[in-house]
């Protein structure tokens, strides 16, 4: 049976290295499968649960808070996220930045913090989801 | 034997300099061990990344993305990585060196540059020599997060996009080994890739979802960050061992300074032994 190779990784570590005959991700358009010979597919992913299948039928699930999928015909990539991203949560991070430059001030982040906590609840939500969903497959 | 009395005072001091620089050099040991190994777990993501974009480039787009394309020089952007505390030997001033020779090559070609800081040190370089510092970032402790770089990285992103800045570098101390820390100024932006995956089947292109743009847009911001963690986290790990070192030297430094007090205050007591002695047997003579 075709195989394709898998690496999952995060800027703070390797989370998966191996063969599968089929990966699940959550791209942002909506779940997709990838078999081996697949057509060259760069796409972004929201937070959830990358499913990997292998050879013998077994199947392994990892939890990503987003990040970004790569496809090449031999090759799966998921370049997954550790930091909780949103785009006006940068925005103001980079503000932020911006303002400790001109003086060193603080506790005036209440932007960062409504957006990195909307994210957060995001990925919060997504992670419970993923967790029942492999109670149940384990039951 | 008040000389003698000193020299113990002084000896005792330095002494109590030796456990201080001692416990800081095991402290550095213990830590530099721990930045070691954050260092090559972060070694995988900044490779698979670069894998991505070295596909990228061999890609037939429609669209070139600002990040790829190389344009004339006008002003550059710096990001520099320093540490926060010093008594890390000549590591920053060593980076500091190497950066003052590339700003001088830049002012030669009548180059601008602004600067992003990140660490304590080099704001104090800033405040020193001068410069136009847009963004600022301190304290990350041993353990730094992308999420406290975010903000820095992406003024100076920003700034290249909108064309402020022609060309991105980061000015880091690369982490050699235990003995050997190396500062360099290298480009990040636009990026260069170095090849080093195989040529893939011609004429092809990604299927992108949703769109191009944006999606290059997202995979070399994500390049840059995880080039920018790797450095301070590579920063991190290059401080401690410097330390280290340092405080090693230190604490051997202090030794040898014991060591020649000690005989000091052996001579000076011996001598005063031998005066009383002396004085003892003379008025014994004269009796």
């Amino acid at each position: 049976m075709a195989t394709i190779e898998i690496d999952i990784v995060s800027a703070e570590g390797q989370i998966h290295h191996g063969q599968a005959s089929m990966v699940f991700a959550p791209a942002e358009m909506g779940e997709v499968g990838i078999a081996p010979r697949h057509a060259p597919l760069l796409t972004r992913l929201k937070p959830g649960a990358v499913r990997v299948k292998q050879a013998d039928g077994s199947e392994q699930a990892f939890f990503v808070g987003g990040g970004i999928l790569e496809v090449q015909p031999h090759l799966v990539t998921v370049l997954a996220d550790t930091a909780i991203r949103a785009k006006d949560c940068d925005e103001a991070l980079a503000s932020e930045a911006k303002r400790r430059a001109e003086e060193k001030l603080a506790n005036a982040k209440s932007d960062v913090d409504l957006a990195k906590a909307q994210v957060e609840l995001l990925q919060a939500a997504a992670l419970a989801e993923f967790l029942t969903k492999i109670k149940k497959t384990t039951h | 034997m008040a000389g003698a009395k000193e020299i113990r005072s002084k000896i005792k001091s330095v002494k109590n300099t030796q456990k201080i620089t001692r416990a800081m050099e095991k402290v550095a040991i213990s830590k530099m061990r721990r930045a070691q190994v954050r260092m090559t777990e972060a070694r995988p993501y900044a490779e698979k990344i670069r894998r991505t974009i070295a596909h990228l480039s061999q890609a037939n787009t429609e669209v070139t993305h600002p990040f790829m394309a190389d344009r004339p020089i006008k002003r550059v952007g710096v990001l520099v990585i320093s540490t926060d505390r010093g008594l890390c030997g000549g590591l920053n001033t060593n980076l500091f060196r190497a950066l003052t020779r590339s700003i001088r090559e830049w002012r030669e070609k009548g180059i601008d540059a602004e600067y992003a800081v990140i660490g304590n040190k080099g704001l104090s370089f800033f405040r020193r020599v001068g410069g136009k510092v847009v963004a600022q970032n301190s304290n990350l402790g041993d353990k730094p997060h992308l999420e406290q770089l975010l903000g820095s990285i992406k003024v100076l992103t920003d700034a290249y996009r909108e064309g402020r800045i022609d060309r991105l570098y980061l000015a880091s101390t690369q982490f050699v080994n235990t003995m050997t820390q190396r500062p360099g100024v290298r480009q990040v932006l636009p990026v260069e890739v170095d090849g080093g995956v195989g040529k893939l089947a011609d004429n092809w292109d990604y299927l992108y979802e949703p769109s191009a743009l944006e999606l290059l847009d997202t995979v070399l911001q994500r390049y840059v960050e995880s080039q920018v963690y790797q450095a301070v986290v590579e920063n991190v790990a290059s401080e401690q061992s410097a330390r280290m070192v340092a405080m090693k030297a230190a604490t051997d430094n202090a030794g040898k300074i014991i060591n020649g007090l000690q005989l000091a205050y052996n001579k000076a007591r011996q001598a005063s032994i031998t005066k009383e002695l002396a004085e003892i047997v003379g008025g014994a003579a004269a009796v």
